[in-house]
């Protein structure tokens, strides 16, 4: 089974997380003002990183919390993860924990 | 205790390695580090930085669940609107959830020499010694359904399960225990 390094709990299994989509996504702060477009860019247009993916999880069955993560989208490999409100590391920081 | 606290709680089989707990009072606690530390000084509560440990202090144990969030479990004979009453003197101002629980979900101990391994038939966990100490105690899952677990003893573990689950969770723990105590 898929280890998942939650930065509260440690390593866990994967059937303690759901998946939160991509990370760092900032919502625009006067909505009304955007246009179709870029509303739309902002609700529904997603990097699709093949590679190194910064993403959100959350260790729901575990300690309840939200954090970011950097995944391999070709390997499923975890290279780390982080509290919300934490920098996204730089990748060569990028080791596994 | 409300009434619906001891009421409707599910007949649970029992065995020598399992065994249904008398009902508790159990609060949900939420809050930050001067909450925590108010709350800790009349019931055994672990810190924030205790990861997945449960503080225990005769028969009142604090566990940790998340970074600001713990179950408390004292004996029924302790009301829910007493220690809420108390927590809520201690606590003061500082910003916190206390809620009673207590009705909500039901104990069972699983023990023996081979309940870690009835335990791993439908939990992911390493449960060994080593890496799940006494005193260890997270959320977690089991098969289908979200339990508390908690290494009371070596060979002693505590599962809270939400009461709806229990007979399921019981039922499972049966028929895992099948392939080793026949
Ligand atoms: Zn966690």
């Amino acid at each position: 089974m898929l280890l998942i390094p939650c930065p509260h709990c440690g390593e866990r299994p994967e059937i303690e997380f759901t998946y939160g989509g991509e990370a760092h996504l900032v919502r625009p702060a006067d909505p009304s003002t955007l246009d179709d477009a870029a509303w739309a860019d902002y609700l529904y247009m997603r990097t699709n990183t093949k590679g190194v993916h910064a993403e959100r999880w959350r260790h729901a069955r575990g300690c309840g919390r939200f954090f970011n993560a950097l995944r391999d989208t070709t390997t499923d490999q975890f290279l780390g993860s982080y509290r919300i409100g934490e920098p996204k590391p730089a990748l060569s920081m990028g080791e596994p924990r | 205790m409300p009434e619906s606290a001891v009421r409707d709680v599910p007949e649970l089989p029992s065995a020598a390695w399992l065994g249904p707990l008398p009902p508790a009072t159990r609060l949900a606690f939420q809050g930050g580090s001067a909450a925590r530390a108010a709350a800790a000084r009349i019931f055994p509560l672990p810190d924030a930085q205790d990861v997945c440990r449960a503080r225990r202090d005769g028969d009142r144990a604090g566990l940790w669940l998340g970074p600001d969030e713990c179950l408390l479990i004292a004996p029924a004979t302790t009301g829910a609107a007493s220690l809420l009453g108390e927590l809520r003197a201690a606590i003061g101002t500082n910003a916190h959830s206390l809620v009673d629980v207590s009705h909500r979900q039901v104990g069972l101990e699983v023990r023996g020499p081979l309940a870690e391994r009835i335990l791993n038939g439908a939990c992911a966990l390493d449960l060994s010694l080593d890496r799940f100490p006494v005193g260890m105690c997270t959320r977690t899952a089991f098969a289908k359904a979200e339990i508390v677990l908690w290494r009371t003893e070596a060979q002693h573990f505590q599962v809270e399960v939400w009461r709806s689950f229990a007979p399921y969770v019981a039922a499972l723990l049966q028929e895992i225990a099948r392939d080793y105590v026949g």
